[in-house]
């Protein structure tokens, strides 16, 4: 991709590339250090929901699909060389790459990718699959040959193939799940660009090149080393040059640390996060199961005035409803203004709030906000949001509790209103809508509400293959839901990626799980 | 004084069996499951038979008194059940870090030793000079300041002068004697700092207690030189408050390190009881809790033991 294609991708979809890589020849060699700021709890991808296990654990597996994070969201094979879909869309075909060898040198067909998926969408007693509803409509995974699979699905489902690049379906040996299911939890043993050496528990991970992998040539770097930290140690470590970069995000304070330090050393890859923090109403609660009262506390928060202050000190920045702002299917900013809360006059807004307020009959509201004690990016959107609210006579008190804490009060509906954030690996509606769903049909559906005919539009976006289709069903859906306001969102996020210059090869997305296998990566060392 | 040990290390048991059981009911009465922390608080939307089927595998479906029954015979036998979080054995999972905080602890200790000892001497020896005024402002100022700010302070002052860290990661000694001390020599610095304040001004406050006695007026009295009067006759009466500190701040820094460690990025027994108490790993807390208890009877022992040498009194007694 040239330099121009490059620039011009980021500054359509995902933000400003400072330092952009040159078009130079990748050099082989050396060892890239990196920080993940929180650690996994054991090694099983099928089983995880954290990025601390992808940034280290990646490098060492393959999966069916990934994405091409050069231009992401499209979708490209890693282990399948090829695919078709049949025409009633309910047969999925890969052919996979030939002679793949997993790191103890035995050979990868389809049975190990069979295996792999049976584990995920029918989990054996004992094994944890946490994304097993997401292959629901999956009825049997098929292998014909060693190199095809073919999956086949009880109805068409939209978003298959981002379902199968996702970085948590690592493919697993048959043989190994055989003798124990649960094998993966404490061992890496996969066909990924680098083998395992070592992870030292609180401290590091240490992978070496895979002189077998399937991709000649691949990968560029001897191996990689994965140092465990807490969030505050990355930009002295950056600094100090214990480690190169960190690849989930730091905030805008971080970065003029960086800047300061580092200076010309310093590459910065900055733009919009699937991650976003949304305002849960507990509707179980009076007077939050009036959508007067919720669509006035919507209306008053000043999203387009507080965005440039409160990107100044978080990394909450972009104003969006519930696709990720610049995302193909997200309502543009012209339509998104029609909605509650999104007025670029928030006097006329607040008056509308106070109208709406009196209606309902609500005088002096007070109410907790429900909020996690951890300092970025929820005790801005916190304090923000209180102060915001004040400004129509509504009090709310600022809640903070600790994460497990949190957890279980939201989980249990013991709270008024809560700050929650949304955070998937990809921009799939699919994902991005699971939280404002009720809570019979998703599990984190938590403000209560009862309204079923979400959860039929989001079963009927699921059906829609039809890209064109899909799209403006889903704006119809985000209009419907932004409107209801059983969760609001509040602000996106802005991910920072800020990288010692040596480092070449890996691009910015706009998601902190994908793009992590390191296979492409390299060094430019002197 | 067999019998004396004996008799300390058979009362280990009832207490360690107290800590336990106090500490498994407490844990459990504080709100939060660790399953849905486990899984949901990434914001994943796992669903609720999954939730149940790793609840059920970690045997958290139990009633309380059968999982009291399983804590109490894997104690018995020297098991103290795996980590919530990882699946990994807990006494494992501890002696991972054990090495790291125990290596800063002995460090600090050393040098604390090294630093109260002669200036609380000198302090109390030369009362109310400018020598007792530098040592009290030493004194003072290490109790002040807080050693996660003095060795944020250091660490800066590393970057600014000499773009440098110490390494993350820990290697053992005996492995790497230059690179284990680059990564562990700064924490025991700013935790040393303020632990040799504390023994300074105890020291300092012990000795002159004891140079007021009568034994030593009348050591004075029969012509003995100042230096060999404190060396022979006070010192060693001053120093037993002064063991008694430094053996209960000892057993401190082996759990307590919990914001040093951060700053310095160690992987300790104080950053692993804050990750246990925030994933609510009831197995893991457990199990650091009756660590720590087993060290401050052991250092306890030892601080017995030391009185003993110190005072023949106490030893006859």
């Amino acid at each position: 991709m040239s330099m121009l294609c490059r620039f011009m991708s980021v500054v359509l979809g995902l933000g400003v590339a400072v330092g952009a890589a040159h078009a130079q020849a990748p050099k082989a060699g050396g060892t890239l250090n990196f920080s993940v700021v929180a650690e996994p709890p054991n090694y099983d991808c099928h089983a995880s929901t954290t990025f601390a296990l992808v940034h280290p654990v990646a490098p060492h597996y393959s999966t069916l699909l990934k994405f091409d994070t050069a231009q992401y969201p499209k979708v490209i094979g890693d282990l399948a060389k090829s695919w078709d879909v049949s025409a009633d869309g309910l047969t999925y075909t890969f052919r996979l790459h030939e002679g793949v060898k997993f790191h103890d040198g035995s050979a990868l067909t389809s049975a190990d990718v069979k295996a792999s998926y049976d584990r995920i969408i029918n989990p054996p007693a004992g094994v944890v699959s946490a994304r097993q509803a997401y292959y629901a409509d999956v009825a049997a995974v098929e292998t014909p040959d060693p190199t095809t699979v073919r999956f086949k699905l009880k109805a068409a489902v939209a978003g298959m193939f981002e379902s199968l690049a996702s970085p948590y379906n690592c493919i697993y040996s048959a043989a190994k799940l055989k003798e124990n299911p649960r094998f993966p939890e404490a061992n890496i043993m996969g066909s990924g660009a680098f083998r395992f050496v070592e992870h030292v528990k609180g401290s590091t991970w240490e992978g070496k090149k895979f002189d077998g992998y399937f991709r000649k040539g691949l990968p560029y770097l001897d191996g990689f080393k994965a140092f465990f930290v807490k969030s505050n140690g990355v930009v002295p470590g950056m600094l100090g040059g214990q480690f190169e970069t960190e690849f989930r995000g730091r905030n805008p304070a971080e970065l003029a640390q960086l800047k300061q330090g580092m200076a010309d050393r310093l590459v910065v890859n900055e733009g919009p996060w699937v991650g976003s923090l949304i305002v849960i109403f507990n509707t179980k609660r009076k007077p939050f199961d009036d959508v007067r009262v919720r669509q006035a506390l919507s209306l008053a928060i000043d999203r387009w005035g507080g965005s440039p202050a409160l990107s100044k000190i978080s990394i909450l920045r972009h104003v969006g409803g519930i696709m990720r702002p610049g995302f193909e299917m997200a309502l543009p900013p012209a339509e998104l203004e029609k909605l509650p809360g999104y007025g670029r006059d928030i006097e006329a807004s607040r008056a509308q709030a106070r109208k709406l307020l009196a209606e309902a009959g609500v005088t002096n509201l007070s109410f907790k906000l429900l909020n996690r004690n951890v300092a970025e990016p929820y005790t801005p959107a916190g304090i923000y949001s209180i102060d915001q609210w004040k400004r129509v006579g509504v009090t709310a008190t600022h809640e903070q509790l600790e994460t497990k804490l949190y957890v279980d009060n939201v989980t249990s509906g013991n709270f008024d209103v809560a700050i929650e954030f949304v955070n998937d690996y990809v921009d799939d509606p699919t994902a991005q809508f699971a939280k404002f769903l009720t809570k019979a049909a998703s599990p984190v559906g938590y403000s209560g509400h009862e309204d079923k005919s979400l959860d039929k539009m989001y079963e009927a976006q699921r059906r829609l293959v039809d890209p064109v289709k899909r799209k403006a069903f889903v704006q119809d859906m985000e209009r419907y839901a932004i409107t209801q306001a059983y969760n609001v969102p509040l602000l996106w996020f802005h991910r920072i990626i800020a990288s010692n210059a040596k480092v070449k090869g890996w691009n910015f997305t706009p998601s902190h799980y994908v793009g992590q296998d390191l296979v492409e990566v390299w060094l430019d060392q002197k | 004084m067999i019998l004396f040990l004996v008799r300390r290390i058979l009362l280990l048991i009832p207490t360690l069996i107290g800590v336990a059981v106090v500490t498994f009911f407490l844990i459990r009465v504080i709100p939060g499951d660790p399953v849905v922390v486990k899984l949901r608080a990434d914001g994943a939307a796992v669903t609720e038979e999954t939730i149940q089927a790793e609840r059920k595998r970690l045997g958290l479906d139990k009633p309380l008194y059968a999982q009291f029954g399983d804590f109490v015979v894997g104690l018995a036998h020297g098991d103290l059940g795996n980590s919530l979080w990882t699946g990994q054995p807990v006494l494992k999972e501890i002696a991972i870090r054990f090495p790291v905080s125990l290596q800063v602890a002995i460090m600090a200790t050393i040098i604390a030793i090294l630093i109260s000892v002669p200036l609380g001497i000198l302090s109390a020896v030369y009362r109310d000079t400018w020598i007792d005024y530098v040592v009290r402002i030493i004194a003072v100022s290490g109790l002040a300041i807080p050693s996660f700010w003095l060795g944020m302070l250091m660490i800066l002052a590393l970057l600014s002068w000499k773009n440098w860290l110490p390494p993350i990661g820990y290697v053992s000694i005996f492995q790497d004697p230059v690179a284990n001390l680059q990564a562990t020599i700064m924490p025991a610095i700013s935790v040393g700092y303020r632990y040799a304040a504390i023994a300074t001004r105890m020291m300092r406050s012990a000795l002159l207690e004891v140079l007021r006695e009568d034994y030593i007026r009348t050591a004075k009295a029969k012509g003995l030189f100042q230096k060999l009067v404190v060396r022979r006759h006070a010192l060693r009466n001053a120093l037993l408050p002064v063991v008694t500190v430094i053996g209960l701040e000892f057993a401190f820094l082996i759990g307590g390190l919990v914001v040093t460690e951060q700053v310095f990025n160690l992987n300790g027994i104080g950053k692993l009881f804050v990750d246990a108490t925030t994933r609510g790993d009831f197995n893991l807390i457990q199990g650091l809790v009756l660590m720590i208890a087993v060290i401050f009877i052991l250092v306890n022992l030892v601080v017995d033991l030391l009185y003993g040498l110190l005072d023949p009194r106490i030893r006859v007694s």
